[in-house]
């Protein structure tokens, strides 16, 4: 069996101990955003729990967990501005509920129904959010990066006041775009930060297996990115990491390789065995680190928690989630028409053609509805 | 209106939107100060600035992939390929990622923007200087395909490419590069990138071709009318989406029908317009439809006069297709 983590991770920056206790300076955060914190990683986690289980009652169609991230994505999200954009990966659907997803769309989007704003295109855990500035992914891995160097050009080039936050795993790390976009980032100092969320695994194959670098954040040096390491498990270090580097972008100094080290609880998806490659040894180990478990200690030691609120705190999460699984189970399916649309700006006549000879097959055994009407040619 | 060549046009175009939409920027490897390898950028990083016309790293999939992000964000990037057959590092971003945007986010997200790439034979390039790889792109759902092959043409599609809301790889044929002049508007103009252009008139033959091969076709009409054979030349301008009525119709009115392009035969462009025009027009078809088009091989270097259709080989299946 492998293990995954056994790279250096230069003493990570760290502000709370496993046990929950202070060992670092607090950042600069209110009681109520110190509880938001919490309440944004508890409510990832219920919805792992919820998806997870929809998934396995063959309800909807594929999960991809981010048990044990959860600091990584919300503690960073909390850490970005309005304007800023967030360029996701496979987890980081948390961090967009956190900027302003409604969670009936993220349940919509698990669906794949008419009310997921993709149109059901995309498999499930692809969210995207226009309003809070989150473009989906598209499954190809670190594709994504160059795009989020490119908009960060041009938010400087418009004169706009944007930081674009690009996360990735250490799979990524390895991609062409990953080298592409921090070589550009590096040459442009373009504002935006490098977020990699080293959870040990690429599916299956273990981070020490995934380059021969020291470290994950020494890989931004030769393009010039200076990078950090951070404990991933410590919600209040990943905001704090992030602060800074984003900060330090929006002055202009260029970008950041920000590498969170967490670990991956679960499978890297709900069609994924991990029990076949790693050890459960070092998942155990892991536990110990819980980043939820971490906060929650921390509020409670400092009063701002009563003891068993978390309880109440997670049930009241499942109350309002459940509520909306039930809603979205129940919409419709897309409009057939969305089959060709979306294509282009305007459906061409090829694709007019080729959807009208499809509805008058499907009009023959009487599936067709009146939104799925014929257009005009 | 000036008499430019192919280059110039283009040069002319980008300068046009440079000044009409301060969204535009136009960039890729040497395309600054240095004009590009062609000169097609020349003198636009001394006139708009480095800001608007300026060099990349050397990396086309960052080159592009930055490009996407930049559509995305409100600019209008117009990126240029050094030559066609350095594209493929950027395949990835062009197919899963620009052409697929708009359709992946329900229409929230769009990438317009324009891929300039000089492409075929020609100069002596050899495999990787001389490719024509069109049919990779027009696979793609998505994705525009626009080539010329007139000056004027050469500008007014570059410029609706520029306005388009869509990504569009906007193919330059290198050898028609310098090789023509032609009457170019000074002002901005737009040719439709949904219509054919009828180059030649005839009602024998109609030869379908685009860029560098549409003067060769040309050529060989006028060898043909020698002949008594009258052979009308379709210029497709735009490969996607195809103007397929167009098509049809031009096809329909000689009811012979030879197809010609400098790309591989095998699954290539010409393969779409045939079966194009035998599922629609079968009926209106005299003759078997015939293709020209480069060997099923990587492209030579000292042979490219051979590997590439010539006027001989045009006119040949010409003058067959009449006599079937």
């Amino acid at each position: 069996m492998t293990l995954a983590v056994n790279i250096s991770t230069n003493d990570p920056f760290q502000i709370l101990a496993p046990d929950g206790s202070v060992v670092g300076d607090l950042p600069q955060l209110s009681e109520a955003e110190l509880v938001d914190i919490l309440r944004g990683m508890l409510r990832v986690r219920c919805i792992d729990d919820r998806m997870l289980k929809l998934q396995r009652a063959g309800r909807i169609g594929f999960v991809g967990s981010a048990m044990g991230q959860e600091a990584t994505m919300i503690g960073s999200a909390v850490a970005l501005l309005p304007q800023d954009w967030l360029w996701s990966g496979l987890r980081e659907g948390g961090a967009a509920i956190m900027r302003g997803l409604p969670l009936d769309e993220y349940v919509a989007q698990m669906f794949c129904n008419a009310n997921d704003t993709a149109k059901g295109r995309q498999m499930c855990n692809h969210f995207q959010h226009k309003g809070s500035h989150y473009p989906s992914w598209s499954s190809v891995i670190g594709t994504q990066i160059p795009h989020g160097v490119g908009a960060a050009f041009a938010a400087r080039q418009r004169g706009l006041d944007e930081v674009h936050v690009i996360f990735f795993g250490d799979g990524a790390s390895s991609s062409n775009g990953f080298h592409s976009g921090l070589n550009f980032a590096g040459v442009w100092k373009a504002p935006c930060v490098f977020v990699l969320v080293h959870n040990g695994w690429a599916i299956s194959v273990s981070s020490r297996n995934q380059t021969a670098a020291n470290s994950y954040s020494a890989k931004g040096t030769a393009y010039g990115v200076e990078g950090r390491e951070v404990d991933g498990n410590c919600a209040l270090a990943c905001y704090q990491a992030l602060k800074e580097a984003t900060d330090s972008a929006r002055r202009g100094a260029g970008p950041q390789l920000v590498v969170l080290n967490t670990y991956r609880m679960g499978g890297h998806s709900s069609s994924d065995d991990p029990s076949k490659y790693r050890d459960e040894a070092e998942v155990d180990e892991w536990r110990d680190k819980d980043p939820i478990e971490r906060m929650t200690r921390f509020l409670e030691a400092r009063g701002s928690l009563a003891a068993g609120a978390v309880d109440e705190l997670r049930d009241e999460l499942f109350m309002e989630l459940d509520t909306v699984i039930r809603t979205q189970e129940a919409a419709p399916r897309m409009s057939w028409r969305t089959l060709v649309e979306d294509v282009y700006a305007d459906v061409p006549p090829h694709l007019r053609q080729q959807y009208n000879q499809f509805l008058i097959t499907q009009e023959k055994y009487g599936e067709a509805s009146p939104s799925d009407g014929a257009f005009p040619l | 209106m000036a008499l430019l060549t192919l280059l110039q046009a283009i040069n002319d175009g980008l300068r046009n939107a440079l000044q009409d939409d301060p969204s535009v920027l136009v960039f890729g490897q040497d395309v600054g100060p240095k004009g590009g390898v062609f000169l097609a950028t020349e003198n636009l990083t001394s006139e708009f600035g480095e800001a608007r016309c300026f060099d990349t790293p050397l990396s086309e999939d960052g080159i592009i992939g930055a490009a996407i992000g930049m559509a995305m964000n409100g600019l209008k990037p117009v990126a240029e390929i050094q030559f066609q057959d350095f594209i493929f590092p950027a395949f990835d971003q062009i197919v899963s990622e620009a052409a697929k945007l708009r359709y992946r986010s329900g229409g929230q997200y769009t990438a317009p923007m324009v891929i300039r790439t000089p492409y075929g034979g020609g100069i002596r390039g050899g495999l990787y200087h001389s490719q024509s790889g069109e049919a990779y792109f027009c696979h793609t759902p998505g994705l525009k395909v626009v080539v010329p092959s007139t000056p004027h043409d050469a500008k007014g599609l570059l410029m609706a490419s520029i306005a388009d809301p869509d990504p569009v790889l906007f193919l330059e044929p290198k050898a028609l590069y310098r090789s023509l002049k032609g009457e170019v508007p000074s002002g901005s103009y737009s040719v439709d990138l949904s219509t054919l252009r009828t180059a030649r008139e005839g009602g024998d033959v109609t030869v379908f071709c685009y860029g560098a091969m549409v003067p060769v076709a040309l050529k060989a009409a006028d060898q043909a009318a020698e002949k008594g054979i009258e052979v009308c030349v379709v210029d497709l301008r735009t490969l996607l989406p195809l103007d397929e009525e167009g098509v049809l119709d031009a096809a329909k009115r000689t009811g012979r029908v030879v197809i010609l392009h400098e790309a591989p035969r095998f699954c290539g462009y010409g393969a779409e317009l045939s079966a194009l025009i035998a599922e629609n027009a079968i009926e209106y078809i005299e003759a078997p439809i015939k293709r020209v088009t480069g060997f099923d091989t990587p492209f030579p270097n000292t042979l490219e006069h051979h590997y590439l259709p010539d006027e001989r080989r045009v006119l040949d299946a010409i003058e067959t297709t009449h006599a079937f």
